[in-house]
């Protein structure tokens, strides 16, 4: 039992990284319905910058997180700006490409900057160990995941559901043309959702890099593809459904290798989106709703 | 207040709108009639911005609003019930009025505009926390009428706001859209229903695959023959 609730510890700690990575795809989904394949390069770039900001400019992490969410939020509104706007009422297939376009330049690009190697995270003395349960053992690096990760989907859920840039963009996914007619800047508002997303990212970067203790040019890829995959099993487009889609993904991934199916972690995880697809296309949260017209 | 000087709209190759000009003055209902695909809803969404012309100009009181950005009309005055609805379906009752007063800069000054509302549609007022998504036809006509009015425009541009609605209902919202206009909005009506907007407007257009064919007062475009034959059946 004891060796069962540690996996579930691991899969939460695990999870909170993909629901932070999910709800980045799920929100530019949303608003522009485009599956932003370079959302999982944001997340190596917010490791990137932050271990920089450590290693190269002495930042302390508290410092370094805050100025990489900023820079990571800009990215995603450049990245927007320059591959995504110029096609927004081009065929939706064109900016998918573009999409995956965008994905591989990015990661190939920090390739060609820092080497394709991986490189070892600054170890935290102050996070090594962990609090002690009789068995089972809470990592405080799990802890710090969990709580990091809490804030931001609270914050988020705020900022969506209470304040006027919130009503904006809910608006905006909605109806652009109808949201423009109340006075909602489009563009901006769309800008502002991939910085949000962007800023989301890169705090799910650098849990990663704590947790796996490493950053690599394509860190982004696998951890964005499975993040996705929450994404779209929750129903893309609703935000607790990504949030489920990741705590979910993480602990059944963490369960599969715990019970030394290691190896198929990964099978088993696109195994229940495919299940989850045929059953109920929408998503886990998704509702097949008819509005009137 | 709003003057459109020989616009001409195109959707790629499509030449929606050919040369058109109007005017509406301040305190006036002004309608615009047409059949289906004449280019009503068009030249609604050029003024808002949400189209842009190929040629001619827009003025809204003294300025040419010709390629402003629509999201700053409302600010300037403006807003629009758009045709079939358009309420935002996943949000509240409530949530759509704040959405209608987006623009407004004083942003928690709005009870007196929630009284006016609700005193305008008190059904809306039980359903403030309702879906809008989960109303009825009717009930979402008015709460886009509502949300326009929560921007306290000074024009108001209305798509055919009588659309699918039950005989009594459309009687309610013409009513309406009367007293909207007697507490000083100007009222740009666009109209299928032609014997409706003719009997409570001043002026009328006649739209006609993109051209204006007549215009005058729209008492005598209501005893017109060609009007009758053609409109109002
Ligand atoms: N997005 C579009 N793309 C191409 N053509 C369009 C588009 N929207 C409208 N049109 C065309 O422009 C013309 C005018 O359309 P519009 O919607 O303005 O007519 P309308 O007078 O509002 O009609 P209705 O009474 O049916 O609402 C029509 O021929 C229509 O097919
Ligand atoms: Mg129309």
């Amino acid at each position: 039992m004891s060796y069962f609730i540690q996996q579930i510890v691991y899969g939460l700690s695990a999870g909170s990284i993909y629901a932070l990575i999910a709800l980045g795809y799920t929100m530019v989904y949303g608003i522009v319905k485009l599956i932003n394949f370079a959302h999982g390069e944001v997340l190596m770039m917010g490791a990137y910058f932050t271990i920089f900001g450590i290693i190269s400019f002495n930042i302390p992490i508290i410092l370094a997180l805050p100025i990489s969410m900023v820079l990571c939020a800009l990215l995603g509104m450049f990245i927007d700006r320059v591959a995504y706007k110029p096609l927004r009422n081009a065929p939706r297939i064109s900016a998918l490409i573009t999409a995956l376009g965008v994905s591989m330049f990015l990661s190939n690009f920090f390739k060609l900057l820092f080497g394709a190697e991986k490189r070892k995270m600054p170890d935290f003395p102050a996070l090594k160990g962990g609090y002690v349960f009789g068995d089972v053992t809470i990592p405080y690096k799990a802890i710090l995941t969990l709580v990091l990760t809490l804030v931001c989907l609270i914050t988020l859920q705020i900022i969506v559901r209470k304040t006027k840039v919130g009503r904006a963009m809910r608006a905006v996914s909605e109806d652009k043309q109808a949201a423009q007619l109340m006075g909602v800047n489009v563009d901006l508002t769309i800008s502002i959702t991939f910085a949000i997303g962007s800023a989301l990212a890169a705090v799910g970067g650098v849990l990663y890099a704590i947790n796996y203790s490493q950053i690599f040019p394509t860190m982004g890829t696998l951890t964005g593809l499975k993040a996705f995959v929450a994404a779209v099993l929750g129903g893309i487009g609703i935000l607790p459904g990504a949030m489920f889609g990741g705590f979910l993904i993480g602990i059944v991934e963490n369960l599969t290798k715990g019970y030394g199916a290691g190896g198929w972690s990964n099978a088993v995880v696109f195994g229940i989106l495919i299940i989850v697809l045929l059953v109920k296309p929408e998503g886990i949260f998704g509702k097949n709703t008819r509005e009137k017209v | 207040m709003l003057k459109v000087e020989d616009i001409n709209v195109y959707y790629g190759a499509i030449h929606a709108i050919k040369g058109i000009s109007f005017h509406v003055e301040q305190g006036e209902i002004v309608t615009l009639i047409g059949a289906n695909g004449a280019g009503k809803t068009t030249i609604l969404h050029t003024i808002s911005g949400l189209i842009k012309t190929a040629s001619g100009k827009i003025w809204l009181n003294d300025e040419n609003i010709t390629t402003a950005s629509g999201h700053n009309l409302v600010e300037k005055g403006m807003a629009q019930v758009p045709e079939g609805r358009r309420v935002f379906a996943k949000m509240t009752v409530q949530e759509n009025l704040e959405m209608g007063a987006y623009s407004r800069k004083d942003q928690h000054n709005f009870q007196a505009d929630y009284d006016m509302v609700f005193d305008k549609f008190p059904r809306l007022k039980e359903r403030r926390k309702q879906l809008a998504g989960t109303m009825s036809g009717g009930e979402q006509q008015m709460l886009a009428m509502a949300r326009a009015l929560m921007s306290r425009p000074k024009l108001l541009l209305m798509d055919e706001p009588s659309m699918g609605l039950a005989p009594i209902l459309v009687d309610e919202i013409f009513s309406t859209i009367v007293e909207i206009n007697k507490t000083g909005t100007t009222i740009l009506l666009v109209e299928q229903n032609a014997h409706k907007a003719l009997s409570i407007a001043n002026r009328a257009y006649v739209l006609e695959t993109g051209n204006i064919i007549m215009s005058g007062p729209a008492k005598e475009l209501l005893g017109n023959d060609k009007i009758k034959e053609a409109y109002l059946g």
